[in-house]
């Protein structure tokens, strides 16, 4: 995922890798359950992709299997929730997201039943598996549904907090992640709100607003461009897509001289196009250039190749942001 | 006290004049759907369900998912008599910023979900089911379904998933009026025999005559432990009760010209008298007046 300058760049940083964002998610919720026997995971033949093998061993009563059928898994996830469950279906983002949409759409989100849809092996962490197994639309078509809120956590503490959260949260979520091991990113006791972007670093000439796996190359990047042209870059991790810190991403435009967005998503319906509409319709022109998956069969190759390809990694974002600055 | 048979008969007979008030007074609806699924709302609400407008609320109240959202006049008719909310709304239907859309919503008092998408219910009704069974609640979930819906593949993912969790607390209805918008059922997409194909995901099956409120109320109406689902296939005649409308699919979401609809009238009005007639003789004989 990284490259060795990349990898020096992130020990300078002082910077430790974490675990996988799966992992948190799994034994975040499954301390969660064992206090509330209303918590519930829902499967379609999923708990050993979503890690949740010892939830199922120490509470199998909290755990609904509904075999390989994502449509059933998302309504019958519905129906709990109506009846009082705390539910999280757990299924790929690939899967879930697509076909299951309609059931999102109606039976979470139009019906209100508050259920946490949790997409793992989100974006590209199946690189290698080829696009039937890749969610590159899922933040696109999720945002063009009313009362889902979509998160993207970045690292170990923001999984954590946003599976915390979701847990009591007054809105159905959407919450993907990969399953590769991860930065962390923040210190000990940080805060955490859904809609609430954190500015991981401030700076005036370049902003990196990232969402999930692509902030820690945000964050190297800048790190680069401040140790190689001694510039000062600001990186904001945008955890929420939905609700969108519009406020967060004004400021950016209106205080550095360029932005750069980052997304392991397609370039459309995305983080930003996202920050492109709140930029634009506030009358900031910013210099803008949206990195992520462009409208092409998606290369061939593991997670990390995909993103060097495309440009999610150290050197591809501190070229994307020193061309904006010319 | 509960109502008899012929009493629900009147019922229905009203029911059914509404229905067709309301989809005339809207120029759009869901005509022939609603007529036929009439009877089983009917004894659903007045014999079956313990919902109320007191207990809607109730974590022990029983659930009526309408998967065939689109027959949501019927619901809304019914709904109304309940007493969940004023009939003068459904005055409203279909109108600009009303809530009494062409499909059930919650933000119509006593609709569970909203619907209209076909194949979702039975999924929800096996979520709320394997729910009650986790709280050991007495509850009983029902949930209607079109019979074209059934070609919708999430309903045998739902149903492979009821028999699997042995809920027996589910019952399905299907609304077998052998139409569907395109024609007959079996041309559009063959779905027979539905017996069997309920029985083969792993059900107990019954098939009623689906106007026969004896028949309705014994079979919804009995809380069973056999470990298994129940499908019940109630077969109906979609525009049930007006004769012009009986069995023809253009009447699927057809409106009523205004002399269509006095025609219609005319017909339940003389059934409803006739009804009346009968169901005063009946309490004569029973000694009641
Ligand atoms: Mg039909």
């Amino acid at each position: 995922m990284f490259s060795p300058a990349a990898k020096t760049v992130a020990e300078s940083l002082g910077l430790k890798m974490g675990k996988a964002n799966l992992e948190v998610f799994a034994t975040t919720l499954q301390s969660m359950a064992e206090l509330d026997r209303d918590i519930l995971a829902v499967t379609s033949d999923s708990r050993g992709s979503g890690k949740l093998g010892p939830f199922a061993q120490a509470l199998p009563d909290q755990i609904v299997e509904v075999g390989i059928a994502e449509q059933n898994l998302v309504g019958v996830a519905a129906g709990l929730a109506s009846a009082g469950k705390k539910v999280f279906a757990v299924s790929p983002a690939c899967f879930l997201s697509a076909r299951a949409l309609e059931q999102i759409k109606n039976d979470v989100a139009y019906s209100d039943n508050r259920v946490n849809l949790i997409g793992i092996s989100a974006g590209v962490s199946y690189g290698a598996l080829g696009t039937t197994h890749h969610s590159l639309h899922d933040v696109a078509a999720l945002r063009a549904i009313n009362n889902i809120d979509i998160v993207v956590p970045a690292d170990n503490h923001e999984t954590r907090a946003a599976i915390t959260l979701a847990v009591d949260h007054d809105k159905p979520t959407f919450i993907r992640f990969g399953k590769a091991a991860v930065y962390d990113l923040y210190p000990a006791n940080a805060g955490f709100d859904f809609g609430k972007a954190a500015v991981l670093r401030d700076g005036t000439d370049v902003a990196f607003i990232g969402t999930g796996e692509t902030v820690i190359h945000c964050l190297l990047a800048a790190e680069h461009l401040k140790q190689t042209k001694g510039l000062s870059c600001r990186v904001i991790s945008m955890h929420t897509i939905k609700p969108f810190d519009v406020q967060t991403v004004l400021e950016a435009g209106r205080e550095c001289r360029a932005v750069v967005t980052a997304e392991e998503h397609f370039i459309f319906g995305g983080l930003g196009e996202a920050c492109a509409g709140a930029l634009m319709q506030a009358g900031v022109m910013a210099k803008l250039k949206i990195v992520g998956i462009p409208d092409e069969y998606t290369v061939t190759g593991a997670q990390a190749d995909i993103y060097r390809h495309y440009g999610l990694s150290m050197e591809g974002l501190s070229t994307a942001a020193t061309a904006l600055l010319k | 006290m509960p109502y008899t048979d012929r009493q629900l008969q009147l019922k229905s007979i009203g029911y059914r004049k509404k229905i067709l008030k309301y989809i005339t007074g809207a120029g759009a609806g869901h005509t022939g759907g609603s007529l036929s699924c009439t009877d089983i709302l009917t004894v659903l609400y007045n014999r079956v369900l313990n919902v109320s407008t007191q207990t809607f609320k109730s974590p022990d109240r029983d659930r009526y998912i309408q998967s065939k959202g689109h027959s949501a006049e019927a619901l809304f008719v019914v709904l109304a008599d309940k007493g969940f909310y004023d009939e003068k709304e459904l005055e409203t239907l279909c109108h600009y910023q009303s809530h009494w859309v062409g499909h059930p919503t919650r933000h119509v008092p006593g609709v569970e979900h909203n619907t209209g998408g076909l194949g979702h219910g039975l999924s929800i009704g096996v979520g709320t089911a394997i729910a009650g069974k986790k709280d050991n609640k007495a509850f009983r979930v029902f949930v209607l379904l079109g019979d074209g819906e059934l070609a919708e593949g999430s309903n045998w993912e739902a149903a492979m998933a009821a028999s699997n969790y042995k809920l027996d607390n589910l019952i399905a209805i299907v609304d077998h009026n052998t139409l569907q918008i395109s024609g007959r059922t079996r041309d559009v997409m063959s779905n027979e025999p539905l017996d069997e194909k309920f029985k083969a995901f792993g059900w107990d099956v019954a098939i009623i005559d689906g106007h026969d409120y004896p028949l309705l109320t014994e079979t919804l109406g009995t809380c069973r432990t056999t470990g298994k689902p129940l499908a019940v296939i109630a077969n109906t005649v979609k525009g049930r009760g007006v004769s012009f409308m009986e069995d023809v699919a253009k009447w699927h979401h057809g409106v009523p010209s205004e002399k269509e609809y006095a025609q219609a009238m005319a017909e339940l009005d003389a059934a409803f008298t006739a009804a009346a007639e009968a169901e005063k003789n009946e309490r004569v004989e029973a000694g009641a007046l």
